[in-house]
This record gives structure tokens, sequence and C-alpha cells, in this order.
């Protein structure tokens, strides 16, 4: 009773902060209100039992990235910051494509009479993992284990954006 | 000594977890409190001691609720709000700063489990299983308020300040970050319940075994309170006061509150996570360890041992404290070059090689099935030392540990440079006329 009063309270946070990251005018507001959306995302992973992935989204996005990215909107737009981001007709078509695009998967996920995670059983796994490897193992073991060279292969990629953003910065390398 | 089983975890019912809870958010919310505000009256003492002054001693017995008399004056104090201002983000900000600030107390443990007539409470608020997650996340959101504030401002010293503020603080953490896995690795598990029964475990603090994690995670948390040495968001002479510039009354006071309250929780997580938390050397009267299945098992709870344990949490935690303030008044503030140089190019590749060779250490002692205790410390102590070791000697450069034999020869080469350069500009202008 008391986890679904919560969830639709977190639920109605993210919706109502989500909503209001696209449509606020001024860019450092949004990036406020998309860390809001991050927050209640997490109250909503932790009601699920995963803890690991919920403070993970408050340790990567709310703390490091969003960070980075009122950093580099509190630089950009020093002087003008009610500038509107959209300009012209084939920007406003592009968004609502992407939106129905997200949609259209949302359904796909969520809809039908069972969802795709109950459906393959991924409920019971999670939980059978959580017992087993402990909050944060359940997440580590498969991670190093099973999957270490996608891991790996993703940390490549990292490295390689890091190495691209150095080399545009500092043309004379 | 024999370990029985104590408690299960989350024995109490939910009604008296419930209250237990209440009790436990309102106890340590005014205690931190009332701390913090003692904590302002403390740094003016030391520093005052430190310069041979007296220090506040004016309100109250020896100047003890001089806190007070700031507290009213701040919150009495005209506020000014500058025209240029974002309005909302300026009032926002100061409560960004404070919030994450009060509510990283929560997954602390600070004393061994009290028994109570209804079930065992445990002197922790929160015990998450991601209790040391949870610190690190939350802690890294102060930067919100700074970083807003700097820009709400609409100053460019105070812009600058929120900047530099944000780059440090990120900088800074990957190093927090790094230099925790060691910790993480010898308990492998991310509850702080945990990894104080692990050090009772083994027998040795991980001050010790684990000593230059323990010096870089002391370092990077200067860094991330802005205490100076690394003050360069705030620094005075530079900045004005940085971010909080066009802040008065009881706003800055807020960001004043924040950053006392940063070097608390980050004393009490260095007390934690390193000293042991609250656990009592050289005695096994308060060890307890945590089985598979959520039993606790140790030395049976007492009142007494709660109190005592609490004292010790509370002397660890205090000898931080001081620390900061000492380092505070004897350091002078880095250039902000060399803070972002010790961070990136000094603290991250050395962290990523000691946190290498640690795992590599407790693979290698693991799979040759040495049990969990003192001798297993020792290897990682033996291990630590050579590392810290060579990391001192490549930092220090041959000025200060190799004494004054290293330095005597650098400065008969300057003497010998110097008698040349005379000699030569003599020769070409000739000698200066005698008499």
């Amino acid at each position: 009773m008391l986890s679904q009063i919560l969830f639709y309270f977190f639920a109605g946070v993210a919706i109502v902060s989500a909503l209001m990251t696209v449509t606020r005018r001024n860019p450092v507001a949004s990036a406020l209100w998309l860390v809001g959306t991050f927050f209640a995302l997490a109250a909503i992973y932790t009601l699920l039992g995963a803890f690991f992935i919920g403070i993970i989204q408050i340790l990567v996005y709310a703390g490091a990235i969003m960070v980075l990215f009122l950093f580099v909107i509190m630089l950009l737009n020093l002087g003008n910051d009610f500038e509107p981001d959209f300009r012209g007709t084939v920007w406003k078509v592009m968004a609502a494509g992407s939106a129905l695009v997200l949609l259209a998967l949302l359904v796909r996920v969520v809809g039908g009479t069972e969802s795709l995670l109950v459906a393959t059983g991924g409920v019971d796994l999670v939980a059978a993992q959580v017992a087993e490897y402990g909050v944060v193992g359940a997440i580590g073991v498969p991670m190093f284990l099973d999957y270490v060279v996608p891991l790996q292969v993703t940390g490549l990629l990292l490295l390689v954006a890091v190495v691209g953003a150095v080399v545009l910065a500092k043309r004379d390398v | 000594m024999e370990l029985e089983p104590v408690y299960q975890v989350g024995q109490l019912s939910t009604t008296g977890f419930l209250i237990a809870s209440v009790i436990k958010v309102l106890i340590v919310f005014l205690v931190v409190l009332v701390t913090v505000a003692m904590l302002t009256l403390l740094e003016r003492k030391i520093s005052a001691w430190m310069q041979d002054r007296l220090g506040p001693n004016r309100v109250g017995p020896g100047g003890l609720a001089q806190p007070v008399a700031d507290g009213l004056k701040n919150i009495l104090k005209e506020e000014s709000n500058p025209g240029q201002a974002h309005r909302v983000f300026f009032v926002l900000a100061p409560m960004l700063a404070i919030t994450p600030a009060m509510v990283t107390f929560a997954v602390i443990p600070l004393a061994s489990p009290l028994p109570t007539p209804w079930g065992l409470v445990e002197m922790v608020i929160a015990d998450m299983p991601i209790g040391v997650l949870f610190l690190l996340a939350f802690s890294s959101l102060g930067v919100y308020g700074i970083v807003i504030a700097g820009w709400a401002s609409s100053n460019k010293y105070a812009l600058l300040g929120g900047l530099r503020a944000g780059a440090q603080m990120i900088s800074y953490e990957i190093a927090l970050g790094m230099s925790l896995l060691s910790v993480l690795f010898l308990v492998g598990n991310v509850r702080l319940p945990e990894v104080v029964w692990g050090q009772q475990q083994l027998g040795l603090w991980f001050a010790i075994p684990l000593s230059i994690s323990f010096l870089f995670f002391w370092v990077s948390a200067f860094a991330e309170t802005n205490r100076l040495p690394f003050d360069l968001p705030e620094a005075e002479s530079e900045l004005i006061t940085g971010y909080h510039t066009e802040y008065s009354s009881m706003k800055f006071s807020m960001f004043f509150i924040a950053e006392y309250a940063h070097v608390l929780t980050v004393s009490m997580l260095m007390a934690t996570l390193f000293l042991g938390g609250w656990d009592i050397p050289f005695w096994s009267g308060d060890n307890m360890l945590g089985m598979a299945d959520g039993t606790v098992v140790g030395a049976a709870p007492a009142v007494w041992k709660t109190l005592l344990t609490l004292l010790a949490f509370v002397v660890k935690t205090g000898f931080f404290i001081v620390m900061f303030m000492l380092i505070r008044w004897t350091l002078p503030r880095f250039r902000y070059d060399q803070v972002m140089d010790l961070g990136w190019k000094l603290m991250l590749p050395a962290l990523l090689t000691v946190v290498t060779v640690t795992a590599g250490t407790i693979l290698a002692l693991d799979s040759a099935g040495v049990a969990y205790g003192l001798v297993y410390g020792l290897v990682l102590t033996a291990v630590n030392a050579v590392m810290l070791g060579i990391f001192l000697l490549v930092l220090d450069r041959g000025r200060v540990l190799s004494g004054g034999y290293a330095r005597q020869e650098k400065r008969a080469h300057a003497r010998a440079v110097a008698r040349f350069h005379r000699e030569e500009f003599e020769v070409g202008h000739g000698a200066p006329a005698e008499g």
C-alpha cells in the first residue's frame, strides 16, 4: 500500500519534471528539472528493489553528467539566456517524429496483457541474482563474467571519444 | 573469542522501526546542527591559537555562545538581492547547497547496536545496502548549489567561482571514488556497517593496510569540501569570495553551514572507512560479523558498549576535524593549474596503479588461501608501504625527503652558474674600477 502511494507520487513527479524540462525556455531551468526527473526515476528504481541502479542514476546522471551539462550551458549562454532553441518547422517535425518513435517503443514494452519483463521471466531472474550475489553483485557478476567483451568494447569506445575530444580541442597535438 | 548470533537485520517490528527511525533522525539532525555551529567556533579558536591570538571570548563563558550570536546576526541582518540576479535560482542555490550536506549523515553507523526492551536498535538511521554509494552520490550533489549560485548571481567573480568549484569537484570525485575502491575490494560489500565489521575481523584499521588509498582519500576529501589548500572557488584574493560574493545574511550562512556540514560528513566517513568507525582498538568485546543469511553474530550488545563505541567514533571524527582546521591555517592556497594537474596528471594515474596492485594482491592472497585476518592485513600493509614509499620519492624529486645534502649540491651548482655569468659579464664590460 505504502509503496503504491510512493510509486504514484514519484511517477507523478517524474512526468511533471519531464514536461517542465521540455517546456522551460531557460536552459538552466530545463537542466534542473531534468535532474528532478532523474531523482524521481531513481526513487522508482529503489522502490522496485534495484538499489544499485537507483543510486547509480543519481551518482552518474545527476551527480556528474548534469553538472557538466550545466557547466556548458552556463558558458555558452552568457548574456542571452532566453534564446528559443527550435527555429523552424523542420526541427519541430523531427522532434515530434522522435517522440512518436519513443512512444511506440513504450507501448510495445508496457502494453499488451503483460509486460515484456514479466513475460520473459525477468522479474524472477533479477530476484534470484540479488539473492545470490547481493545488490551490487547482481549487476557486477554478469557484467564482468558473461558480458566482459561488450564491456571492454564499450570502454574502448569511450577511450576513442576521449581521444577524439582532445584532438578536436587541441589542433596542434 | 567465540561469536554468537546477536540479531537479524531488520529485526524490529514495523511500528518499532518507524518510531526508532523518527527518534534517531531527530537526535542526529539536532546534534549535527549544534555540532556544525560549534565547529565554526572551534575553527576560530584554533586559528587564534595558531596565530597566538585569543579568538572569540566575549559572548558567553570563553566565547562559547558566539555561534548563537552569529546566527542571530545572520537572521536579523537585511538581505540584499542584486537586481541583475536570476531571482528563483538565486534563492534556490543555498537550499541546494545545504540539503545534500544534511542528508548524508543518514547512512553512517555511529555506534554498536543499542539493546532496548523492544528489540535491538541499530545506531544508523538508514542501513542501506548501498551505503557508501549513497554517500558519494549525495555529497557530489553539493556542487549544484555552488554552480547555480555562481551563475544566478550574474557576477563575473561569482561565475568564475562556480565554474572552478564545478571543475574541481568533478575532478576530485574521481580520485575519491578510486581511493575508495581498495576499501570496497577488501570488504566485499558497500554497506557501511560491513566496512566497520570488516576492519574488526582484519584486526587492523584500513588506514594501515591501505595507507596509500587513505592518503589519496584524505587529499581528495579536502578538494571535495573546498577547504584550504583547495578553496579555489572562493579564493578571496582573486575572486572577492567567489560563488557567494552576492549573498548576504542567512543565505550566506546556509553556504557556510553547508561547508561545515561537509567537513563533518567527510570526517565521519574517513573515520568509518579508514579508522575502524565505532570500533574500539585492541578489544574484541565489540566485534561483529554479518553472515550471508542476514544474521549478525558477535559479542552481546550492551548499553555501556553502545556509549563507549559512540565515544570512540566521536574521538576519531574529532581527530579528522581538527586536522582539517590545522591544515587550513597552515598551508597556502594552490594555483588553479596546480589543482588540476594534481588531480588529473598525478592522482588519477597513481590511483589506477594503486587499485590494480591492491586488487592483484587481494586476488593473490585469496588464491593462496590466506585467511582474512592479521597475516592478510600485514601482507597488504607491506605492499602499500612500498607503493607509498615509491610515490613519496617520485613526488619529492629530491627536495624534502633526501634532505639538506641534495639541496646543498643544487645550491653549489647555482652558485657556480652565477659566478660563471658574473665573470663573463666582467670580461665583457671590464672589471669594476677599484676604490
